[in-house]
């Protein structure tokens, strides 16, 4: 597999089969079968209207199994995977700079959905299980399938950052240190870490870059993390889900500066 | 194709559009009730002589990060007819040692008044004994008054009723002489003796002792799928005052931190089943299988994993059927598991289908919840009462403890591990919820929250909820049960709605008829309601059976025994209560 795409594609399929075979993940096929079909059904649409041929689907895809596996609604309602759906792949072509999109499309929809619809939407936070087995499946996998795409330096700064930064929030707030780590042995850090914070699509172009964003993106989730500690409540709406939304607002500034730069260069 | 630019253009209006209808989809419409006849309710509890408040268990210090978490339960309430006058009586538990439990006796003139002092059974929190969590009445010796199983973090306690509103401990006679950390009981008749069976649920394990604790890995293993919680028990009733644990040859031994159970006879095949709603894991249904064993069903409940508070059984759509409502979790951006409203299709699917919806589905934290016809329109309704700790209103602990939540299993199991609480509120100040079932408005009528109208408007942390007609005029009242709060005596006012109440008194079959089975038919409709032995969370309905029927006459109705013998009425009077004696043969 030249294009690591695929290997991104592996590994939220094995994820996707691991958690509904275990554990039941999904909470309804009609889920899975809306957001992909919605992902895949704007792409095509979408790149063919806008760009004249159909893309390729693979992101598509990856964007599609991140939403069904990380949205959790209210009551079995079927319009936060429609229309998140929509809005990812909407953003591609939307939110974009000098032809490139800013924001990972699954982290701009669930950012906008625990943002904008709180009264309905949440997000996975604890239904995978608690097994140290299955997450210890799923690390090694990643871990592998982000050396073979080249960006196990951006997983593996993210985890380095996150678990420095949990030891100086430890030391502001007190408590059980255990508390402060626990959150990245949890299953909505596992998506975070392999499919989002290591798009290559919305990372910048260096290496040393990416590992300074996602630096970056550590510090803003430790800082609405701490906002969270102390019940700073102008931030409830971000201590939800500290790091897609550290990532939401991190990311596309430095996508929107790399690109910046670069055209500066030229 | 339009120029680029348009393509463009409209690219981007779908994308605005995608994001209003969002917006407008995730504003909840309030649904305006327009019943034939309103509930109204009027809080009157201290007006009544009841001022029972609730107090929490205080916990061995090595759990002091987690106490108000761990000791957030045991404020209770059953009702039974403990002195035989036809008029049912309250029962509230409370938690700290040395507080004393009540037994609130109905003075007939809209008044209580405790007795449970010189009854025997107020102070039963002691050290070393343990704190009460609840309590369920039945006849266990079928001597015609109502006896009481006291479940606790701590021994049970069995007290026989002595008929004088006296009550003597006899569990150490009775074999049931055991300490579980046990938050829900239900009497029933298991094996259909004729002889009142127990089963007994366990929440955190029985080897745990909340005063000496010898370690802090106390606490769930998942948050998901835990079954490291404390052991469910099923006793047979020998007949001679004694209970024979017959857990394991029965196979109903569940360990998955089961809060509240119900029995009935979700089937049909003439035995009453258990339904468990489980925090930390799937609900289970133990399907009876001739009195012999249980068998765990595959009924659509085992992939749908959440925190199952309480049970109540209800025929929702006057099909003749048990009905299934189970309490969850929901909490704005963190958590959405929402309660289940389970339909039982066990007969042409094998299964139960969950419809929950709007109001229905979302209560907030919600504890204890029964069906019962408010209105006497015919059709039940459902009360559910919300909200775990209401301390400082403007610390939360959701953002703490979601550190926690998502971790793996080692880290949360250990209480030591839980960033400490302090005095935050965790979906505190919840209200309660009346939801008004519509369906008499035709398929998918629903059911819409009225409670404000109502005038249910208090935000009080509620657990247990039970119902009766407690003044013996033709309408439900609701009781409610708060932690570390004020017990709420909520008065129903007439309605103009027909009813009729049915006290059965079992003969071949246990003599509080627990487990009998009524089917009044009234308008073209035919409802089913079960005498239970304990239902809710941690609470108990007044055996009396209660059947609203609108504007109908009351048709036939039709009695079906624990015995298996199968009672017709025809020509019932509406509007009355009846007590009805189990035929012979």
């Amino acid at each position: 597999m030249k294009d690591p795409k695929y290997l991104i594609v592996f590994l939220i399929t094995l994820v996707l089969v691991v958690g509904e075979a275990r554990y039941s993940i999904l909470g309804g096929y009609d889920r899975l079968a809306t957001t992909l079909g919605v992902c895949l059904a704007t792409e095509i649409v979408l790149s063919w209207w806008l760009r004249g041929r159909v893309a390729n689907l693979a992101s598509a895809y990856i964007t599609g199994i991140s939403l069904a596996l990380l949205i959790k609604p209210q009551a079995n309602i079927l319009w936060p995977f429609a229309l998140g759906a929509f809005l990812a792949i909407t953003s591609k072509y939307v939110l974009t700079y000098r032809g490139r999109h800013l924001w990972n499309p699954s982290n701009f929809a669930i950012a906008l959905l625990v943002l904008v619809a709180a009264d309905s939407v949440a997000i996975l936070s604890h239904q995978w299980g608690n097994d140290l087995r299955i997450n210890l499946v799923i690390w090694a996998f990643g871990l592998a399938v982000a050396s073979r795409a080249r960006v196990l330096h951006v997983t593996l700064t993210y985890v380095a950052c996150f678990l420095g930064l949990a030891l100086i929030r430890n030391a502001i707030v007190g408590g059980p240190l255990l508390a402060e780590l626990a959150p990245i042995t949890g299953p909505m850090y596992q998506l975070f870490v392999f499919f989002m914070v290591t798009d290559p699509r919305t990372t910048v172009s260096t290496r040393r870059g990416r590992m300074l964003v996602v630096g970056l993106v550590a510090v803003v989730e430790s800082l609405i993390r701490l906002a969270g500690d102390f019940q700073v409540p102008l931030l409830r709406p971000l201590y939800v889900s500290p790091p897609l939304l550290a990532l939401a607002i991190v990311g596309p500034i430095a996508m929107w500066w790399d690109l910046f730069r670069q055209a500066r260069k030229r | 194709m339009p120029p680029a630019s348009w393509r463009r253009f409209f690219a981007i209006a779908a994308f605005a559009a995608a994001i209003a209808a969002v917006v407008l989809l995730n504003h909840r419409v309030t649904e305006s009730a327009a019943a034939w006849d309103p509930i109204r309710l009027r809080e009157v509890a201290h007006a009544s002589g009841i001022d029972f408040v609730h107090q929490p268990a205080t916990l061995d210090p090595k759990v002091a990060n987690v106490a108000p978490h761990i000791a957030a339960l045991g404020a209770c309430v059953s009702i039974a007819d403990v002195n035989n006058d036809n008029w049912p009586d309250l029962y509230f538990t409370t938690s700290r040692f040395g507080a004393a439990n009540a037994l609130y006796l109905n003075q007939h003139d809209g008044t209580f008044r405790d007795v449970a002092a010189q009854a025997g059974v107020a102070l039963l929190n002691r050290a070393g004994e343990g704190v009460s969590m609840g309590a369920v009445w039945g006849d266990y010796d079928n001597d015609g008054l109502e006896d009481l199983l006291v479940y606790k973090w701590g021994y049970l306690q069995l007290f026989h009723n002595l008929g004088n509103l006296r009550f003597a401990d006899v569990t150490p006679q009775s074999g049931l002489r055991r300490w579980m950390n046990s938050n829900g009981a239900v009497w029933f008749d298991f094996d259909r003796d004729g002889l009142l069976d127990l089963y007994l649920t366990g929440y955190f394990r029985s080897d745990i002792d909340f005063w000496h604790l010898r370690t802090t890995r106390i606490m769930q293993s998942s948050w998901e799928f835990a079954a490291n919680g404390g052991k469910n028990l099923l006793f047979r009733n020998l007949g001679n005052g004694r209970f024979e644990d017959v857990t394991d040859a029965m196979g109903v031994g569940s360990t998955r931190w089961t809060l509240a159970a119900a029995a009935a006879d979700f089937n049909d095949d003439g035995w009453p089943d258990l339904y468990l709603a489980n925090d930390y894991g799937p609900e289970e249904l133990f399907l009876n299988r001739a009195g012999k064993r249980f068998d765990l069903a595959r009924a659509g409940l085992e992939d749908d994993s959440k925190s199952g508070m309480a049970v109540a059984v209800g025929d929702v759509f006057n099909r003749g059927r048990y009905d299934v409502f189970v309490t969850n979790i929901s909490e704005r951006g963190f958590l959405f598991q929402g309660n289940n409203l389970r339909i039982n299709l066990l007969k042409e699917l094998g299964r139960f289908n969950e419809i929950a919806t709007g109001a229905v589905a979302d209560a907030g934290w919600a504890w204890g919840a029964q069906f019962g016809d408010l209105n006497n329109d015919g059709w039940l309704d459902l009360v559910v009462v919300n909200g775990f700790i209401s301390a400082d209103s403007g610390r939360d602990y959701w953002y703490a403890m979601s550190k926690v939540a998502g971790a793996q299993g080692n880290i949360f199991e250990d209480a030591k591990n839980w960033p400490p609480i302090g005095t935050a509120s965790l979906s505190g100040y919840e209200r309660s919820r009346v939801l008004l079932n519509r369906s008499r408005e035709g398929p998918g009528g629903g059911f819409v929250d009225v409670a404000e109208e109502a005038g249910v408007t208090d935000r009080l942390d509620g657990r247990g909820v039970a119902m009766a007609d407690l003044f013996n005029v033709g309408t439900l009242d609701v009781v409610i049960a708060n932690e570390k709060g004020r017990a709420l005596l909520y008065r129903n006012a007439p309605h103009s709605g027909h009813w009729v109440e049915l006290k059965l008194i079992g003969t071949r079959s246990n003599r509080s008829a627990i487990g009998a089975e009524v089917t009044a038919e009234f308008g073209g409709a035919r409802q089913r309601q079960v005498v239970d032995g304990g239902m809710g969370f941690c609470s108990q309905n007044d055996r009396r059976l209660h059947f609203g029927l609108g504007n109908s006459p009351l048709g036939r109705v039709t009695i079906r025994w624990p015995s298996g013998t199968v009672q017709t009425l025809d020509g019932l009077a509406a509007d009355r209560r009846h007590e009805i004696t189990e035929p012979q043969k």
